[in-house]
């Protein structure tokens, strides 16, 4: 009689307030800030090897931004008033933040997508008749001049952009975690490690995004894979891998070691309610064999043949979206799962497969930026091999 | 000539009627003692405010500052408060404005602590097995803390602290976003089910600013809850909180909160 008593929740704390959908959203922003920072990896630091993927990464990006608010509507009580955030927003919210990194972001993006395809617009406006040339004549916004000399001033603005994005990147994500980091009353979340945690996970999805996207397009548009590109974002994320999990791994060896009253409720909550989706698939699956994987593509790399390395590399890549997906899943819902009272934990979470907030609506969501990068392809390729990019290359590199 | 000459002399039947007062006061005092004392406490509660409110004085927030004192010794978990609160405010099933909480401390120190229905149906009697040394009931409510996270993070302001010192939310703001359901450290917010907007204590604002006392406060009949202004010159409430050794819940957390607990158990979180 006593086992059902020995847990005890506060009378509000029986139910999982933020769902499947605030996990989605902070896993989108990941995306979103991830795919930047690869394009960024080459307009920025001159990483002429990650050409073929920097328009990719770019778009990725733009495209996943696009949806990224669409799980906090779907969850909102009252998403008819989700603009008083950004009309009225109440400056000592974090959250409130929101609509001033997002606009800031959304705005840089657009223009620096903008300036990279602006030759391609052009080109496309005077090659093709009817609607197609009005669409891309209205993009080309009245400016044709793709002379060698406004394509330089061009190629300037977009490293400057690129750069300044990598903050607004860092910002856009970094808040994320930092909204949770920044819940005193949660033990789970609250700790000034939670935006970098968020941050370093966010570029390893995003950069296994790219990878993913990468291999796959070119497999569908039958174009030979860039060895060079895969290899190095296969590098670029075992270190971030290495990262993100040494201070995810960290926060625990630390709650662990100082055994503070935190640690009477997240031991119980690892051992039982987190015991699969913890420690089982972002540690274990999630992390230890993408390390593995990703180390023997890095350090083998004389030994094996391309196309194995960029099926390990794929295979790890696509492991790394679940852990990071896990992680999100883990601090969101492994954040409710114990009550404020920090003696009792609530009913494991399982989200429906309709209802508002659910899976369906999650994956819909998910994809989304598939369709739109599918639409964008149509229009504008997606392969980072236009001239003017090379041109960027020579001149950067 | 004064007013009291002013006076007609009271007629018989009026002199019946206040002797039949009396005598069933007189009554009422012999047969529950120190709790009549302690409702007349809180009565006193109201006089102040209800003779501004009588007066016609329009509530003027500046000119109170209101604190909540909760003696636990006093509590006997009846849930009255609870089912006060709950038609007052017309709380939906199975959330809680206030919540009465039960602790069973063993003599080894295992804490056993349940709050059914947030004791609105009041507790029956539990058997744990163990050797009980200590137990007690703890009414939980909105600490309408001075630093309160759930208006600092609210992102539209929708929650907000009132200049009479309560923490409140315009439910014509609130997004329902339940960031400041997440913040609160001592779990008195919820989403409401049918407004979809954040809901909490609001210490029963409408009828405080009219010269009542809080629902819950109101409906105590241990005078377990009591309800202070410490604009008011001489409210015993301010003058408990500032000389009696009180405590507040999860001091760790920094929240200044305004309700105050006299003989709080260490175990109470």
């Amino acid at each position: 009689m006593s086992h059902a008593l020995t847990g005890y929740l506060f009378p509000n704390d029986v139910h999982i307030l933020w769902s499947l959908m605030i996990v989605m959203y902070p896993y989108i922003t990941g995306l979103v800030a991830g795919a930047f920072i690869v394009s960024s990896l080459y307009h920025v630091f001159g990483r002429t090897e990650l050409r073929p993927v920097a328009r990719l990464s770019m778009s990725a990006s733009l495209a996943f931004l696009l949806v990224a608010t669409l799980p906090l509507l779907f969850h909102l009580g009252h998403p008819e008033r989700s603009l008083n955030i950004v009309i009225t927003p109440h400056f000592t919210s974090a959250m409130a933040a929101f609509g001033l990194i997002y606009t800031l972001y959304l705005t840089l993006l657009v223009l620096e997508i903008w300036l990279v395809y602006r030759k391609d617009i052009i080109l496309t406006a005077s090659r093709s008749r009817g609607l197609k040339r009005w669409i891309f004549a209205t993009m080309a916004l009245g400016v044709y001049d793709i002379s060698e000399e406004a394509l330089r001033v061009d190629r300037r603005v977009i490293t400057v952009l690129a750069a300044l994005g990598i903050p607004a990147a860092c910002i856009l994500h970094g808040y994320v975690g930092f909204m949770f980091g920044s819940v005193k009353a949660n033990y789970w979340w609250s700790t000034p490690l939670m935006p970098v945690i968020f941050l370093f996970s966010a570029v390893m999805s995003g950069m296994a995004m790219v990878i993913i996207l990468y291999l796959i397009l070119m497999r569908f548009a039958n174009r030979p894979i860039d060895p060079d590109c895969v290899q190095s974002l296969a590098r670029w994320l075992w270190l971030f891998v290495v990262m993100t999990v040494t201070m995810e791994m960290l926060e625990i060896v630390t709650l662990a070691y100082e055994r503070n009253e935190e640690w009477v409720v997240i031991a119980p909550l690892l051992n039982t309610k987190l015991a699969f989706s913890f420690v089982v698939v972002q540690v274990v699956f999630g992390s230890l064999i993408p390390i593995l994987l990703l180390g023997i593509v890095v350090l083998m790399q004389p030994f094996l043949t391309s196309p194995l390395r960029n099926t390990i590399t794929f295979i790890a890549s696509l492991i790394l979206l679940i852990q990071v997906f896990a992680m999100r899943w883990n601090v969101v819902i492994g954040g409710q799962i114990f009550s404020k009272s920090l003696s009792g934990f609530r009913e494991s979470y399982h989200p429906q497969l309709l209802e508002k907030e659910g899976i369906l609506s999650a994956v819909l969501i998910f994809i989304v930026p598939f369709v739109f990068l599918a639409l964008f392809n149509k229009f504008l390729p997606l392969y980072g091999d236009a001239p003017e990019t090379k041109a960027a290359t020579t001149e950067e590199g | 000539m004064n007013e009291y000459e002013k006076e007609e002399p009271a007629s018989r039947r009026d002199f019946l009627c206040g002797a039949a007062q009396q005598a069933a006061g007189a009554a009422i005092i012999l047969a529950f003692g120190e709790q009549l004392v302690a409702f007349s406490e809180a009565a006193a509660g109201e006089t102040a405010a209800t003779a501004e409110a009588s007066a016609g004085v329009p509530y003027d927030p500046l000119k109170h500052r209101y604190l909540y004192l909760i003696d636990v010794a006093k509590c006997i978990g009846c849930g009255a408060c609870v089912r006060a609160c709950a038609l007052e405010n017309d709380v939906p099933d199975n959330h809680f404005r206030t919540w009465v909480e039960r602790y069973m401390v063993s003599r080894t120190g295992e804490v056993t602590t349940d709050s059914p229905n947030g004791g609105k149906d009041g507790f029956e009697p539990l058997l744990t097995g163990q050797d009980i040394t200590k137990a007690f009931f703890v009414p939980k409510l909105c600490n309408h803390c001075s630093q309160s996270p759930c208006v600092q993070l609210c992102p539209v302001g929708a929650s907000y602290r009132s200049p009479d010192g309560l923490i409140l939310v315009d439910e014509k703001r609130c997004i329902g976003c339940g960031y400041c359901v997440q913040a609160c450290p001592y779990g008195s917010r919820f989403i409401h089910p049918e407004t979809h907007t954040a809901s909490k204590c609001t210490l029963c604002y409408h009828r405080i600013t009219k010269g009542m006392l809080p629902a819950c406060v109101q409906a105590c009949p241990t005078g377990a809850r009591r309800f202070g202004d410490t604009q008011r010159p001489g409210d015993e409430v301010t003058e408990i909180v500032a000389s009696s050794p009180v405590r507040i819940l999860k001091p760790e957390m920094n929240t200044e909160p305004n309700c105050y607990y006299l003989g709080l158990s260490q175990e109470v979180r």
